[in-house]
């Protein structure tokens, strides 16, 4: 059979990314288009491996956890073995912080780049079509890759993670990793977002902006955000003035989302903002300014006062959900 | 230490993109160019950890052409000590496996021990130079880094990953990508922009590097697209009340995401 994917999935802790199910039902998909397999690669137990083989792989190698596989380095020594053992035509993970940290770090070795943070891929031609943002999404470049071995990582939250009509032969893969190979040690992994929804990765985002007035007011923006079940995002200007920490920040020059839910809150709606948010699928706002910017992308906008329209929508939301 | 620090020129952050009439690139006609803003974040922790070891040199690098020697003057102004500028037709800048094996080579003509780089270019948005470099260095690496801690030889580096953070221990030489939230980056003073003006820009080509032309391109871009438009959108008027019932049912019964 001809050459095909190599999907790494990721694991951490026994919970698959979400984005490596996306991916995975991505490979499968295109793969059918072109008449190849998908092979993948999982570092988890039995259990992880059967959530994962479920969602379009044809083969799945399962590595045993060890300790270099916590760090990049050692999955980067696992990535390429494969890639030798199996000559793969394009290698794909989700563009997940790990994901966009490895496949670089894989793709130099065989001197290649990385398509990073796809959004589409389509076949043409018996070839792939692979389209990404540039300028955080002011523009979309579409590229084909070149040569027999590819690089790819897709942006999560954007593709469809569905399952296959059968799952994967799962296959035991003995992965020696030489420790001496580990250059980077994990010390310490800290969950901060004490079980909630990472932003990048969340259906529904709720964002303020300078309307806010101040730090003591983004507890409104949190409560929105709990109350519909989705993330709190902050525009630049609420970060550069210290009211919220930057990992909140959606724009060009902080975190670029598209969940099917965006509602902005007192953000005008600057070209930089709208970078990061405006690929979202259904977008909100709320502003006293009616020709703010955000107006002009919005899918519902509501001029009027936040502090009034906040807290009756978190009551109005609340009472939907009960 | 000799740290090296890696920027990128890119178009202002408020800059409203076309694209050109051979619909591949971006039209740069009357664009005005800065540093790609996360590479601020890395110069200042080279300053930082200069100033704080009270001895050694901040050299910028990059690859480029003259546009991207005036703005390396701004990392001079902010006290960089020297710079070192790639400019050789034969380079792909679209091609980052290609600028980061030439930064390899530059970091260790230069002999630096630590070489920092900006999380991504805010622009193309690669987002893997940094990998790139260290990995055709065989240094170790940390990318997307909000602290940062030197200490015999050992960087401590925690970087931001999905819903937390990962604290990386990596010894010397290493890579390092900055983040937002790594520091505050400083303003040039009137004194540094007077002294950036009689700092050397060392000019390099790939033959000085002892590099030849790479051989292979990783893609071809087909062409380039604006953003779908949006549908023009629906202005909910009425009373707070009724505002937020209505959208409340909209985003219920018609769009169905609540």
């Amino acid at each position: 059979m001809a050459q095909g994917f190599l999907v790494f999935v990721e694991n951490r802790n026994g919970r698959i990314r979400k984005g490596s199910l996306e991916a995975l039902a991505a490979a499968r998909r295109l793969a059918d288009a072109l008449g190849r397999t998908v092979d993948a690669v999982i570092v988890g137990d039995e259990a992880a491996a059967d959530q994962a083989a479920r969602f379009g792989a044809h083969r799945l190698f399962r590595v045993a956890p060890a300790d270099v596989f916590e760090s990049r380095d050692g999955v980067v020594e696992l990535l390429a073995g494969l890639v030798r053992q199996e000559s793969p035509a394009w290698v794909v993970a989700s563009a997940t912080a790990a994901g966009k940290d490895c496949l670089p770090a894989l793709a130099a070795r065989f001197e290649r780049s990385v398509i990073q943070d796809a959004t589409e891929i389509s076949v043409e031609g018996g070839e792939l079509l692979v389209k990404r943002p540039i300028y955080a999404g002011k523009a979309f470049e579409v590229v084909k890759p070149a040569g027999a071995l590819a690089f790819l990582t897709l942006r999560p939250n954007v593709f469809p993670a569905v399952e296959a009509p059968a799952p994967a032969t799962v296959v035991a893969h003995a992965a020696a990793v030489d420790p001496q190979r580990i250059r980077t040690r994990v010390a310490e992994v800290r969950e901060t977002a004490g079980g909630k929804v990472e932003l990048t990765e969340a259906a529904i985002v709720v964002s303020g902006g300078r309307g806010i007035k101040g730090a003591e007011h983004f507890p409104l923006i949190e409560q929105l955000a709990a109350a519909l079940g989705g993330a709190a995002g902050a525009s630049r200007a609420v970060v550069d003035a210290g009211w919220v920490d930057h990992h909140h920040q959606v724009g060009q020059t902080g975190k670029t989302v598209s969940p099917t839910l965006y509602v902005a809150v007192g953000i005008s709606g600057a070209i930089q903002h709208l970078a990061g948010m405006s690929s979202s699928k259904y977008i909100v706002a709320v502003n006293k300014d009616p020709d703010a910017p955000i107006f002009k992308v919005a899918d519902y906008g509501i001029v009027g006062d936040l502090f009034k329209i906040v807290p009756l929508l978190v009551e109005e939301v609340t009472k939907l959900k009960a | 230490m000799k740290i090296g620090v890696c920027i990128k020129k890119v178009p202002d952050t408020e800059t409203r993109i076309k694209i050109a009439p051979d619909g591949r690139q971006v039209s740069l006609d009357g664009v005005s160019f800065i540093i790609s803003p996360y590479d601020e974040f890395a110069i200042e922790a080279a300053l930082q950890l200069k100033e704080t070891a009270g001895q050694g040199e901040v050299v910028v690098i990059a690859v480029g052409d003259e546009e991207t020697g005036k703005v390396m003057r701004s990392a001079l102004a902010m006290g960089a000590d020297r710079a070192v500028l790639v400019t050789d037709p034969a380079v792909v800048e679209t091609e980052p496996y290609d600028v980061a094996r030439i930064l390899a080579a530059v970091a260790r003509k230069e002999g630096v021990e630590l070489l920092l780089f900006g999380k991504q270019g805010v622009g193309q948005d690669y987002q893997q130079v940094p990998a790139l470099t260290a990995e055709v260095l065989g240094w170790p690496a940390a990318a997307v880094v909000v602290k940062l801690e030197v200490a015999g030889g050992e960087l401590t580096a925690t970087r931001e990953i999905e819903g937390g953070e990962e604290v990386d221990r990596l010894s010397l030489p290493a890579v390092v990508s900055a983040q937002k939230g790594l520091n505050t980056p400083r303003y040039a003073s009137l004194k540094g922009i007077m002294a950036a003006k009689k700092k050397s820009i060392e000019p390099l080509t790939l033959a000085a590097l002892g590099q030849a032309p790479l051989a292979q391109r990783s893609w071809e871009v087909v062409r380039l697209e604006m953003p779908p438009a949006r549908p023009a959108g629906r202005l909910i008027d009425g009373e707070p009340e009724d505002q937020v019932k209505q959208l409340v049912e909209l985003l219920h019964t018609e769009a169905k995401v609540i």
